[in-house]
């Protein structure tokens, strides 16, 4: 047994082996591993006897729980409908230029994990992005740069 | 109930109708033929209301709401085409076209597409019904129609998601999904499989897979069920892809499996091109990977024969029917009696299986006649009549999802029986409790309140235990037991002296999961036992037919609706090829050849043999011996054991050997006529499945090239050697002379039961419990050979040669050559990687495999697919054993990577 496996055992005992108990164990494993990963979305699966696309699709839904590990400096890019008609995209576009990972991965060293996400609430401010807790507004493809070095 | 509690009355659009009592508005409109468009709505699946086009408007009731969802209620007043209603789901309808190119939905010219359709088709992107593959199926079009949509005020944002082609079935092109749930939804709720789910939110939304893998890593069954759901050009076929509308599509019986699904095959050009479920049958639209994807190619494969072949200088040469038929006119009279011998494949319709054995008796005057399902089948159905009074098999798979307690074994039903596992499934959402016993984990483990994972060959063992467990915490339906059957307390006895820990010790499983597996199934009612033959190793089948027998005995789990012995047979007409009589021991409705043959001679008018004829592995001995010496193999495959190195060493020994087979099968090539025959698409007659429901076979096309049915050859030759009684024109002249025979084969292929469907209280005498020794096992494991083999089914494998299904589109990729699965812990211990090429070597031989590292196997448990029979003849016979039934599913052997 990999000492993974082991981790989230404890987990899914305390849970009862019903649907609804899916989203609870999905959030403490985030909590404890930082992102769910592919292994574990096979045991939650066979734990609760549905099928691993489920899972991963109640998974993939929420912004909240990540299915690929997160960087030191998580980065967001907004792609609601307000930061689209803003061209939201070529931000994004940039970001994963300059990291030189697409959205969902996270860069060599750790650093750098990219993510697109729905909406934040901040319309006004679009198009988005956000870096850990700090919010930039107005976003320009040039600022992306320097707001990125202040990270490294 | 008065048939007023029952219905309701309401109107719709001022018209007055009665609904059933429960039904929705929609289903209240829809049998009364007054139409309500829907998108997300699919009959089979509980209603879901996400798409809002199947609003209405109710009197007193607010907004709109869903008609699907909504249900029919005493004095409602619906209307469902106002023009607020109409401007809602215009709106609605245009926000779904806005995902999805809409010029296909809104061109006046549509009608005219398919006659300049060409290759176009080809292109990438889909922009027009021109390139959607859809071939005029897409509900789209009929929406739009409806709703009238003429301009699109919105801007059409194509996804540009890649086509996805991993499946080997079909594509899925998710640039034309409107995210209706349909796919997402039969696939979890009436296939329970969850292969594909929603994934992502938002403008990302996307009907996906776990990590986006492929569909086979994601446990998807290719059931094809996806496809039929999807109301647009998103899912479709691979192969009937380009094909366009079919001409004409027409019902038959799926030739696949015992359960003998209806299909629509659909036919273009005189070829057939799809087969989709058709809603009647015992399969109610579903289908499975075999009867979807696999007609087409198996009707026009590329080693169907295509005329007679007669064998000069050593190479098999064109011939015409006549030259053929005469040929063996004039060869086998010399062989009548004790020296000829025929074999007719369980895959024949009835028709041609009776003709079989009337060509046998009555022209050849002999009785060695056998099917190619007896190897297997004709100790375990002696067995059932033994102790249940009848050799029926199954009681009524439609009945299964009415059980309250189930109990699988081994787990392969999904392989062999598709159609029956789905039933289970069923059964398990209603509340079943399952039980499963397996060595392997299987699909339904996952739906199991308790899976017993044995090691291979310990059944008896298990069964004993839950037996001893049931008579000592008194849990015996006494009443039953005391009515129906002899020798309890025999039973009793052998059974007191059972020790827990030596069933332990041979199953592997806990003690406890024993006790409590008794007790659910002893005290949980009805209770149904589901066992697809040959499952088991052939050494403990029929211990194992006889111990579940007396466990459904004990409990009084015989003759009452879902329950008993459910014995699912293998291949598709395996129950009605001894119907018919094609055994050495039994006449036409399974009348035995002791005591009938007056009957017979009077209705022939000649004279048989009084005595029973040679079971087909006595005919190979007799063969060796010389005094078999002309055979005569009536059907596909007949002889699938010939490939076999020993037996075609027998073969070559015959002074004529006739081959009568819709394909070019390797015994072909040794035989010195061989002889065309039509598929099942291409003949009338009839198939019996395995809970003895006799379903129509129909000429959907005309045969191929000079291929005939296999009833019209057997007359043909008949009438060349100038006997009488076989001049029939049409297979249903057969069926009325097997009808004089079996009173209930008469007008049969109305899809009636033929014959009493539930053993033991239809028979006269009593059934007597036996007290059953469990046997050591004869193939134990040491330190040479420390693994045990055990050959398993495989759902994607068909009953014909490698050959034939190594051109199977599809399915050669996922069966295509020998793996064998081993436990991950055994491929660690013996350094062995995933897809290694292995080398097993068992006390009888070796063969070459790759491997494949799984979790669903047992540590020191191997497993090879059954399909190969090549290697696993090589593993278990020692070459000179073939006069007997022999273990071909069991052994031990050991393992090691080739370097
Ligand atoms: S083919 Fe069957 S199992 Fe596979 S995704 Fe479609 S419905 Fe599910
Ligand atoms: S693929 Fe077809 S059935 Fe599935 S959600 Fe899309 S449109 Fe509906
Ligand atoms: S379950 Fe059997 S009969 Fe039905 S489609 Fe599959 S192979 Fe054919
Ligand atoms: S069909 Fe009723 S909501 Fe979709």
């Amino acid at each position: 047994m990999e000492s993974n496996e082991n981790d989230i055992g404890d987990i899914l005992t305390c849970h009862k082996k019903r649907r609804e108990s899916l989203i609870p164990i999905l959030q403490k494993i985030q909590d404890k591993l930082g992102y769910i990963t592919r292994g574990t979305v096979s045991e939650v699966a066979e734990y609760l006897n549905i099928s691993e696309s489920e899972v991963f699709g109640v998974a993939s839904f929420y912004t909240g729980i990540h299915l690929t590990p997160r960087g030191e400096y998580s980065v967001k890019v907004c792609e609601g409908t307000a930061c689209h008609v803003r061209a939201g995209e070529r931000i994004l576009d940039e970001v994963e230029r300059k990291l030189g990972i697409k959205h969902d991965e996270i860069t060599r060293d750790g650093k750098f994990s990219l993510e697109r996400v729905a909406c934040f609430g901040s319309c006004a401010l679009a198009p988005v992005m956000v870096v850990n807790k700090d919010v930039y507004g107005h976003m320009t493809v040039s600022r992306v740069v320097e707001i990125l070095r202040k990270y490294r | 109930m008065t048939e007023e509690a029952r219905t309701v009355t309401l109107t719709i659009n001022g018209q007055q109708i009665t609904a059933k009592k429960g039904a929705t508005i929609l289903q209240a409109a829809t049998e009364a033929g007054i139409y309500i468009p829907t998108l997300c709505y699919y009959q089979p699946l509980t209603p879901y209301g996400g798409c809002r086009l199947c609003i209405v408007e109710v009197e007193g009731m607010k907004g709109f709401p869903t008609s699907c969802t909504t249900p029919a209620a005493e004095g409602m007043a619906v209307s469902t085409d106002t023009p607020a209603i109409q401007e809602l789901r215009r709106n609605v309808l245009e926000l779904i076209l806005s995902e999805h190119p809409y010029f296909c939905v809104t061109c006046d010219r549509r009608e005219y597409c398919e006659q300049f359709r060409g290759q176009v088709q080809k292109t990438r992107m889909v922009v027009g019904c021109h390139t959607c593959p859809e071939n005029g199926r897409c509900e789209l079009q009929k929406l739009a129609d409806y709703i009238g949509i003429g301009e699109i005020s919105l801007p059409y944002t194509p996804r540009e998601v890649p086509v996805l082609r991993d499946s080997p079935f079909f594509d899925r092109d998710y640039n034309l999904c409107i995210l209706c749930g349909r796919c997402v939804r039969v696939c979890q709720e009436l296939r329970g499989v969850g292969a594909i789910a929603f994934t992502y939110r938002g403008s990302h939304a996307l009907v996906g897979t776990a990590f986006g893998r492929s569909l086979e890593d994601s446990g998807c069954q290719f059931c094809g069920a996806c496809v039929d759901a999807c109301p647009t050009g998103a899912l479709v076929e691979k192969t009937a892809k380009w094909l366009g509308v079919p001409e004409r599509s027409e019902t038959t019986t799926c030739p696949h499996c015992s359960i003998g699904c209806q299909l629509e095959l659909q036919v273009k050009a005189g070829k057939v091109i799809n087969s989709i479920p058709a809603l009647s049958g015992i399969n109610q639209g579903q289908a499975c990977v075999k009867g979807r994807f696999g007609i087409a190619q198996f009707v026009h494969h590329p080693a169907r024969l295509a005329s007679p072949l007669i064998k000069r200088d050593d190479i098999l040469q064109e011939a015409t029917w006549d030259e053929a038929s005469q040929l063996i006119a004039d060869r086998l009279p010399e062989y009548r009696g004790e020296q000829f011998a025929l074999l007719s494949s369980a895959t024949n319709t009835n028709e041609d299986s009776y003709i079989a054995q009337k060509f046998a008796r009555v022209v050849m005057n002999t009785n060695n006649i056998d099917n190619s399902a007896s190897f297997y089948q004709t100790p375990l159905l002696n067995g059932l009549i033994r102790r249940l009074g009848s050799g029926i098999i199954a009681s009524s798979i439609g009945e299964i999802e009415n059980a309250a307690c189930i109990v699988t074994i081994n787990g392969s039903v999904a392989s062999v029986q598709p159609i029956a596992e789905l039933k289970i499934k069923k059964a398990v959402s209603k509340g079943a409790k399952l039980i499963v016993i397996s060595p392997f984990k299987v699909e339904l483990c996952r739906f199991a309140d308790s899976w017993l994972q044995n090691s291979p060959g310990s059944e008896v063992a298990l069964f004993l235990g839950m037996m001893q467990v049931i008579i000592s915490e008194d849990l015996v339906e006494q009443a039953f037991v005391d009515k129906y059957c002899e020798n309890f307390n025999g039973l009793k006895e052998s059974l007191a002296e059972l020790k827990p820990d030596f069933v332990e010790k041979t199953t592997g499983v806990s003690w406890h999961q024993i006790v409590e597996a008794a007790r659910c199934y002893a005290t949980t009612k009805p209770a149904s036992i589901i066992y697809p033959l040959g499952s088991i190793p052939l050494t403990y089948e029929l211990d194992s037919v006889f111990a579940i027998c007396d466990l459904a005995m004990l409990t009084g789990n015989v003759g009452k609706p879902s329950s008993g012995v459910n014995l699912l047979g293998m291949l598709n007409n395996a129950q009605g090829v001894y119907d018919v009589g094609a055994s050495p021991y039994l006449y036409p409705g399974c009348q035995p050849v002791s005591e009938m043959r007056q009957k017979f001679e009077a209705a022939w008018s000649c004279k048989l043999p009084s005595m029973p004829g040679l079971a087909v592995t006595k005919v190979f001995d007799a063969i060796d011996k010389g005094q078999v010496k002309a055979l005569y193999i009536f059907g596909q495959d007949a002889l699938l054991m010939a490939m076999c190195s020993r037996y075609k060493d027998l073969l070559s020994k015959l002074e004529f050997l006739v081959v009568q087979d819709v394909f070019l099968s390797d015994t072909a090539y040794l035989a010195h006529v061989v002889l065309p025959a039509a598929s099942f698409a291409e003949q009338d007659g009839t198939f019996t499945n395995t809970e003895h429901r006799i379903q129509p076979v129909r000429k959907i096309i005309e045969p191929i090239n000079y291929a005939r049915p296999g009833w019209w050859i057997g007359c043909q030759i008949a009438q060349k050697m100038h006997a009488s009684g076989f001049d029939f024109s049409q297979s249903s002249e057969v069926m009325n002379e097997i009808g004089n025979f079996i009173p209930q084969y008469r007008n049969a292929d109305d899809g009636h039961f033929g014959m009493p469907t539930r053993g033991r209280e239809k028979a006269g005498d009593k059934a007597k419990f036996m007290p059953i020794d469990y046997e050591e096992a004869t193939e134990a494991v040491d330190s040479q050979y420390p693994l045990i083999l055990m050959a398993q089914p495989s759902l994607y494998c068909f009953y014909a040669s490698v050959d034939v299904q190594s051109k199977m589109a599809g399915f050669s990729r996922l069966c295509d050559r020998e793996l064998l699965e081993i436990s991950s812990a055994d491929a660690v211990k013996l350094g062995i990687s995933d897809g290694d090429e292995v080398r097993i070597v068992s006390r009888h031989g070796e063969s070459i495999a790759k491997a494949k590292v799984t979790k669903n196997v047992l540590c020191g448990t191997v497993c090879l697919k059954f399909h190969f029979i090549d290697s696993l003849f090589r593993l278990t016979v020692d070459r000179d054993v073939v006069t007997e039934p022999f273990e071909i599913k069991l052994c031990a052997v050991r393992v090691g990577k080739v370097q």
